[in-house]
C-alpha cells in the first residue's frame, strides 16, 4: 500500500503540474485527499506493521499522520479560496502550486513513517524541493529572496544531517553492525562509540533545526512562512515542523538509551532556552503578522524541546504539544488570508479594527491568540503546564523562572499586536472597498481550534495510548 | 598515494583562500573533482564494479566538468565582475584557514579509532569548515554557491572513509550532491541572475520584521 500510495501521489502531482483545466484540477486534488485518507486509515488498521522494509506504522508516525491528514483538508479548501481570489493566478501557476502541495504532503507522510534514518533524511530533502516551489509562488523579488535563503540554508542543513549519518555509521561500526534503521540502532545502543555518537547527534540535531525552527537554523523557516501563500505557510508551520521533530525525536530515543543521555539533554535544553529567548526578542519588535506567527512557532518548538530535555512527564507533554500546536497554528495561518483580503497588507501598522469587517474571522483570531499563548481553555495550556511541571520535577527552577519571564513578554508582545489588529482602527484605511467575507470560510479554523481544546482537556483513550506508546522506549 | 592526493586536496583549500578571481575558484573546484576521482579509484576497492563506475562518473563528469562549466557559464551570462570581493583581506583568510586545519588535526589526534583513517577525517572536516568560512566572508552570491560546493566535496571525502563498509552512504552522498547542486544552481541560473543584476548579498536584505 505504501508503494501504491507513493506512486499514485506522484502521478497525481505530475498530472496537476501539466493540467490546465480547472475542473480536472479540482478533481485531482479531491482524489489526492481521498488517497491521503485511505492511506491514513490503512495505516491505522495495520498498526505496527512494516512495509517495504523502510516504513513502519508505529504510534508516533500514526499520530502525526492523522494530524497531517486532518490539516490537509482545510489546507486544500483554503488553497482553492486563495487561488480564486488572487487575480494574478494562471492555470500554470495553479498547477505548480497544487503539485507542490501534493508533493509536500506525500514526502512528509513518508518521512513520518520511515524507520530508517537515511530514508527520513531523503524525504526531508524532498520537502525542501516542494516547499521552495510554494515559497516562490508569487514570483517577485521578495519571494525570490526568501526562496534563495530557504534553499541555501536547507541545503546546508541537509548536508549537516548527512555528515551526522556518516558519523553515526562510524559509531555503529564499533557495534559490528551496518544497518542504520532506528530499531537496530536502539538494540545496539549500548555498543555505540560515544565520541562519534556525540558528533553525530550534534550534526543531525543542528541539521533538523532548519525544519524544526530552532536556534541556529530558524531564520530560513521564518522567511519561508513570510513569503509562502497562507495555506502553504500553514502546512510549513505545522506538519513540516513536525517532520523535523520526528527526525530529532527518533534519534533522540537512541541517544537517550546510551550513557550520553544527560549530555544530549543539556544540548537540547540550551537550544530550547535560546530559541525561546530569540523568539521573545523578535516578537517584541515584529510588525509583520505572518512573521509574528512564525516566531510564535519557534517559541513553541523551544518549549517542546524543553519538555524532552526535562524528561518524566515532559515526554508526554512534548508529543501532546506538537500535535495541538499544529492544529492551533495552522488555523491562525488559514485565517490570515482573509485578513489580507480585507487590508491588503501584512504590516500591523496598517491593519486594525478587524471586528468591524469580519466578526467571525476576528473571533477566530482572538481565540487563536488565546490558544497560541496557552491560556485556558486552550489545550496547549495543559501541555505547557505539564512541561513546566516536568522542569520543576527535574529541579530546573532557574530555567523555569527564565522561561516563565520570557513567555510573559511573548504574551505581552503577541497580545499588543493582536489587540491592535482586532480593535484599534488603522489610520488612513479606506474601508469603502472592503470585500464581504463569508463566515463559512472560518468554519474549518473553528473546528481545528475546538479540536485542540478537546484533545488537550479531554483526550480520548486511544490518543493517550498512542502518545504513551511513542515515548515508551525512552528511559524514565 | 591516497595521502598525497588528500594533502593536495588540502592545499587547494589554501590556494582558494588567497585566490582573487572567480575563475580561479572554478578551476580549483574542477581540480578538486579530479583529485576525488583518483581517491575514489584507489580507496574503494571492495565495492561492486557498477557502483564504482557510477561514483567515478559522478566525480569526473559532475564535479569536475558539469559544475565548473555551468558556473563559468553563469559568470559570463550575468556579467559578474571577476574579483571575489571578500570582506576580509586574503592574508587573514589564509591565517583562518590554517587555524581551521590545525584545529582539526589536533582534534583528530585525540581520537583513538582503528576504523577510521585519520587523514580522511582531517581533510573532510577542514574542508567543511573552510567552506562555511568562505560562505560567511565572501560578498557575492555565486561565491556562496562555490563555498557550498566545497562543503559538498568535504562531505564526499568523509563518505569515502566509510565507503568500503557502507557503499550505500556514498551513493546517498552522491544523491545529495546532485540534488542540492541542481536545486541551487537551477534557481541561480533561472532567477537570481535575472532579478538581481549586480549580485551581492547586501541586496538580499529586504525581508524584514516590520
Amino acid at each position: 500500500m505504501t508503494l501504491i500510495y507513493l506512486i499514485l501521489a506522484f502521478l497525481i502531482a505530475i498530472s496537476l503540474f501539466v493540467n490546465k483545466n480547472k475542473a480536472i484540477n479540482v478533481s485531482l486534488v479531491c482524489l489526492f485527499v481521498i488517497l491521503q485518507w485511505a492511506y491514513t486509515i490503512y495505516a491505522c488498521f495495520n498498526f505496527r506493521n512494516i512495509e517495504l522494509d523502510y516504513f513502519t506504522f508505529d504510534s508516533l508516525g500514526i499520530l502525526l499522520l492523522i494530524t497531517l491528514s486532518v490539516i490537509s483538508i482545510p489546507a486544500m479548501i483554503h488553497s482553492f479560496i486563495y487561488i480564486r481570489n488572487n487575480n494574478e493566478e494562471t492555470p500554470q501557476s495553479r498547477g505548480i502550486y497544487f503539485a507542490a502541495i501534493v508533493g509536500l504532503i506525500t514526502a512528509i507522510s513518508a518521512g513520518y513513517l520511515s524507520n530508517h534514518i537515511a530514508v527520513t533524511w531523503i524525504f526531508t530533502e524532498l520537502t525542501t524541493l516542494c516547499a521552495s516551489a510554494l515559497i516562490y509562488h508569487h514570483r517577485n523579488k521578495l519571494a525570490l529572496e526568501g526562496t534563495w535563503k530557504y534553499i541555501f540554508i536547507c541545503a546546508i542543513s541537509i548536508t549537516f544531517i548527512f555528515i551526522g549519518i556518516l558519523f553515526l555509521s562510524l559509531s555503529l561500526q564499533h557495534a559490528g553492525s551496518d544497518d542504520l534503521s532506528f530499531k537496530n540502532l536502539l538494540s545496539n545502543a549500548g555498543n555505540l562509540n560515544p565520541f562519534w555518537l556525540q558528533l553525530a547527534f550534534l550534526f543531525i540535531f543542528t541539521g533538523f533545526t532548519a525544519k524544526l525552527g530552532l536556534v541556529p537554523m530558524f531564520t530560513a523557516g521564518i522567511d519561508a512562512k513570510d513569503n509562502a501563500p497562507g495555506p502553504a505557510a500553514a502546512l510549513l508551520t505545522s506538519i513540516l515542523t513536525n517532520l523535523g521533530f520526528v527526525g530529532v525525536f527518533r534519534f533522540y530515543i537512541v541517544v537517550a538509551n546510551t550513557p550520553l543521555h544527560h549530555w544530549a539533554n543539556l544540548v537540547i535544553g540550551i537550544t530550547a532556552v535560546l530559541s525561546v529567548f530569540v523568539s521573545t526578542v523578535y516578537m517584541i519588535k515584529v510588525k509583520n503578522i505572518k512573521r509574528m506567527f512564525g516566531y510564535s512557532g519557534i517559541e513553541h518548538m523551544g518549549l517542546v524541546m524543553l519538555g524532552l530535555a526535562a524528561g518524566g512527564v515532559g515526554y508526554y507533554a512534548a508529543i501532546l504539544h506538537i500535535v495541538l500546536h499544529a492544529l492551533v497554528k495552522s488555523s491562525l495561518f488559514f485565517q490570515y488570508n482573509q485578513l489580507y483580503r480585507v487590508f491588503q497588507t501584512k504590516s500591523i501598522y496598517h491593519i486594525g479594527n478587524y471586528f468591524k469587517y469580519n466578526a467571525t474571522g476576528a473571533m477566530v483570531l482572538l481565540f487563536g491568540f488565546i490558544f497560541a499563548t496557552a491560556m485556558p481553555p486552550s489545550g496547549l495550556f495543559v501541555s505547557e503546564f505539564l512541561i513546566f511541571k516536568s522542569l520543576f520535577e527535574a529541579n530546573q527552577i532557574i530555567v523555569l523562572i527564565i522561561i516563565l519571564l520570557l513567555l510573559t513578554m511573548i504574551i505581552w508582545a503577541f497580545g499588543k499586536n493582536m489587540f491592535k489588529i482586532l480593535f484599534i482602527p488603522a489610520i488612513g484605511f479606506n474601508d469603502k472597498t472592503v470585500p464581504k467575507i463569508s463566515s463559512w470560510e472560518s468554519v474549518t479554523q473553528i473546528i481545528l481550534l475546538v479540536a485542540s481544546v478537546y484533545f488537550g482537556l479531554n483526550p480520548p483513550k486511544e490518543f493517550v495510548q498512542l502518545i504513551n506508546e511513542s515515548i515508551m522506549l525512552l528511559p524514565i | 598515494m591516497i595521502n598525497v592526493l588528500l594533502i593536495t586536496f588540502l592545499i587547494t583549500l589554501f590556494y582558494m583562500a588567497i585566490a582573487n578571481r572567480l575563475l580561479t575558484y572554478i578551476n580549483v573546484l574542477a581540480l578538486q573533482g579530479v583529485l576525488l576521482f583518483f581517491v575514489v579509484f584507489l580507496q574503494l576497492n571492495e565495492i561492486s564494479t557498477l557502483n564504482l563506475v557510477l561514483i567515478l562518473l559522478e566525480t569526473i563528469v559532475f564535479k569536475s566538468i558539469a559544475v565548473p562549466v555551468f558556473l563559468a557559464y553563469v559568470l559570463k551570462r550575468n556579467k559578474i565582475t571577476r574579483e571575489a570581493e571578500p570582506f576580509l583581506p586574503n592574508f587573514v583568510s589564509l591565517i583562518i584557514t590554517t587555524v581551521i586545519v590545525v584545529t582539526t588535526i589536533l582534534l583528530a589526534n585525540i581520537i583513538k579509532d582503528t576504523h577510521l583513517d585519520k587523514i580522511f577525517f582531517v581533510v573532510a572536516l577542514s574542508t567543511l569548515f573552510t567552506g562555511l568560512y568562505f560562505i560567511a566572508t565572501r560578498r557575492k552570491i555565486i561565491t556562496h554557491v562555490m563555498g557550498y560546493m566545497v562543503i559538498e566535496n568535504g562531505v564526499f571525502v568523509l563518505s569515502l572513509a566509510v565507503g568500503n563498509e557502507m557503499p550505500m552512504l556514498v551513493n546517498l552522498g552522491i544523491m545529495l550532491d546532485i540534488f542540492a547542486s541542481v536545486l541551487i544552481l537551477g534557481i541561480f541560473l533561472n532567477k537570481i541572475g535575472d532579478v538581481f543584476k549586480d549580485i551581492d548579498v547586501n541586496q538580499l536584505s529586504n525581508l524584514k520584521d516590520y
